[in-house]
């Protein structure tokens, strides 16, 4: 019974958090991309533009929604539902942070804890296909058309590149449980983190598998199908409201969930490259202090009337977390684990969708035939000998 | 059932429930005014010519097979990974000559031309 | 808990597999082969089998079904027709289907010897690990030969496209 409550508000926590980053990450990306081009990006709505999701969602739904005539209707709808739901569903497998104790419930920090945790990804994400290529199919336009079809032969293109490159870690870790794949990353070689990039050598493990994830989620240098410049957008023409939305949704859903993966696979998951648990905490705690710091001295020289307001509050409040971390780190150890797990983890995400968006405000896009191209002939064989050479290693060493 | 799985199960439902509930709603609030020049096929303002369900390029079909042969060969690596610190260099050989086989098909295909999208 | 799941997915995998033949266009039908498929995948586990369930999705719901859906979409296939108006298949098929049901039935509860009942968690040798270990060793040359198979299919699948190439 507490372990059914307990799994319910773990459920319930990780849908809340997984759709507000949603809507946030929105936010971050224009942001980023604005900066990258001297721009502002979104502003006037709340500090910074900081309501700005929850204005996007208000005009979303209350945008009329056409379903035009020629569409096939029940393909039509079904698509963005098929789109969002499978890209929520594989965050239930991430393991977040590690086995913790607090209030005395004892629980992982993670909804489910599979044996076949990261087949299960591959398969769902496999699934994803069919989101983009009923769209495409359904919307009986030929850029939809045009699009679903270039999408979904890309993504299965990119997906045994994924799938190889995927195994190579297996091999060091010997599991395809991603709570076991992290533990085996646990502490330091020679002050090095034992993270499978570093330690199992999977540099080039870890590049193959970003690549093939950008193409797996549709995005620049490989967004394709939803070439502007040829295709309007590609799968998603013929659709407004809610339904457009749930395509953006599908897709940062999928980039929270490659780069929660290849945090777990190749940067150690929620291990902190600072081997001491204190001072793993203290560093975080410093991080949040330093970015108080920065509030508050752009408060002092603010200008913008309204900033003299907003800065010091959110500078008190992160500071507040900033106080947490210490706490954690040396008066409730137990707290400690889990908060400096959660902060790990969530910072190797984070800087994973950051070189995201960085290389949509970077890169140009390919052609469709070098995708293609660059998809069988070096990728394909490319993850294929960095798992055999993986394989080479291990035996070696015995 | 395997242990652990409900948790799975449970975020299904909201995964399921959520893009229902916000399409609903939305359904509530907005407005609907549909008139014939709307509901047209979107291609930038020009009538629509001819059928959209055309025939497309056999690539596609040649790429989405390889596929499936390809990935059948790499579902029996996964259980291979796993299995690996036991094994040892009697897994390597045993993967070796499974991969090799494929990889001559592989070349074989490269060589006839079907990888490239021309 | 187990219970529940089964129902909802074997009702599940049984709409659907009526759907598959039920339905006049292709897309519907091979939408609901993979409705089929899930399911399938969702009883494998409930069964103990977590790597074939994750193996079925993986292969069949994901690879295997995205060809026949591209196959579908790149030949353009219609509609067929109802195969109900046809008088033969109204009154003789009926019967045939009954009478085939029906000589299933007893094949299996009166011919087949007694059979011990399954139930829920008897079965734990499904994981990664122990197929692994069967495969790579016990059943070692079965799955050599399977990489040939892969191969003729290969060969196979580029000789039947190459007229379309050339």
């Amino acid at each position: 019974m507490e372990f059914i409550i307990i799994t319910l508000v773990k459920t319930g926590l990780v849908a809340f958090i997984l759709l507000t980053t949603l809507a946030y990450l929105q936010w971050v990306e224009r942001k980023v991309i604005a900066h990258v081009q001297a721009r502002v990006g979104p502003y006037r709505v709340g500090p910074h533009g900081l309501l700005q999701p929850l204005a996007d969602v208000v005009k979303l739904m209350t945008k009329e929604d056409l379903i035009p005539d020629h569409v096939n209707k029940v393909f039509y709808v079904l698509a963005p539902f098929l789109a969002v739901f499978l890209a929520l569903l594989s965050i239930s497998v991430i393991p977040f942070g590690p086995a913790v104790e607090i209030f005395g419930i004892k629980t992982n920090l993670g909804l489910a804890d599979i044996n076949i945790g990261i087949l299960l990804i591959l398969a769902v994400s496999s699934l994803g296909v069919y989101g983009i290529a009923l769209a495409g199919w359904a919307s009986n336009n030929k850029y939809s058309l045009m699009g679903g079809l270039r999408s979904a032969a890309q993504m299965v293109s990119y997906e045994l590149p994924m799938a190889l490159a995927i195994a190579a870690p297996l091999i060091l870790s010997n599991s395809l449980n991603l709570r076991e794949i992290v533990d085996t990353q646990a502490g330091n070689w020679y002050g090095i983190p034992n993270w499978n990039i570093f330690t199992g050598g999977q540099i080039f493990g870890f590049f193959l598998f970003m690549i093939a994830a950008f193409a797996e989620t549709n995005r620049i240098p490989f967004d394709l199908p939803e070439a502007e410049n040829e295709l309007v957008a590609g799968f998603h023409v013929e659709y407004s409201s809610m339904k457009f939305a749930g395509f953006f949704m599908a897709e940062y859903a999928n980039m929270i969930t490659v780069c929660s993966v290849a945090t777990v696979l190749f940067l150690g998951g929620w291990h902190s490259p600072i081997p001491s648990q204190a001072g793993s905490g203290v560093f975080a705690a410093l991080v949040h202090f330093a970015a108080a710091g920065m509030l508050f001295f752009h408060a002092m020289h603010a200008a913008r009337p309204f900033d003299k307001i907003t800065f010091p509050v959110f500078g008190v409040v992160i500071s507040g977390i900033g106080a947490i971390f210490l706490a954690g780190a040396f008066v409730w150890p137990a707290l400690g684990a889990a908060i400096n797990g959660l902060f790990w983890y969530g910072a190797k995400t984070f800087i994973l969708l950051f070189v995201f968006i960085w290389i949509r405000a970077t890169l140009p896009r390919f052609r469709y035939d070098q995708l293609m191209r660059f998809a069988w002939l070096f990728m394909f064989p490319a993850a294929l000998l960095n798992m055999l050479i993986t394989a080479f290693f291990v035996a070696l060493k015995g | 059932m395997p242990q652990g799985y409900l948790p799975i199960f449970l975020f299904l439902i909201i995964a399921m429930a959520f893009p229902v509930i916000a399409i609903l709603t939305a359904k509530l609030v907005r407005p609907s005014s549909p008139s014939k020049l709307k509901l047209e096929a979107y291609e930038c303002g020009i009538e629509a010519v001819g059928n959209s369900r055309g025939r497309y390029a056999v690539r596609f079909y040649i790429i989405s097979i390889l596929f499936v042969i390809f990935d059948v060969e790499t579902v029996f690596l996964f259980p291979w990974a796993v299995r690996f610190h036991q094994l040892g260099w009697f897994g390597v050989i045993e993967i070796a000559v499974f991969l090799a086989i494929l990889i001559v098909g592989y070349v074989w295909v490269y060589k006839k031309g079907a990888l490239e999208w021309v | 808990m187990d219970l529940i799941l089964f129902i909802v997915f074997a009702m599940f995998a049984v709409a659907s597999a009526l759907g598959l033949i039920l339905q006049t266009h292709p897309i519907n039908s091979a939408l609901s082969l993979i409705g089929v498929m899930g399911s399938l995948a969702v009883l494998y586990l409930l069964l103990g089998a977590e790597f074939i369930a994750a193996a079925q999705l993986v292969v069949y719901a994901g690879a295997i079904m995205v060809l026949f859906l591209f196959v579908i979409m790149l030949l353009n296939a219609g509609e067929e027709r109802n195969p109900w108006k046809a008088p033969v298949v109204a009154y003789i098929g009926g019967p045939v289907v009954i009478f085939l049901i029906g000589a299933f039935v007893y094949l299996i509860n009166f011919t087949l010897p007694p059979m011990r009942s399954v139930s829920f968690g008897d079965f734990t040798g499904g994981g990664p690990r122990e197929i692994g270990m069967a495969i790579f060793t016990k059943y070692l040359l079965p799955f050599e030969v399977t990489s040939v198979l892969i191969l003729i299919a290969i060969v196979g699948a580029m000789v039947l496209a190459r007229k379309e190439i050339d």
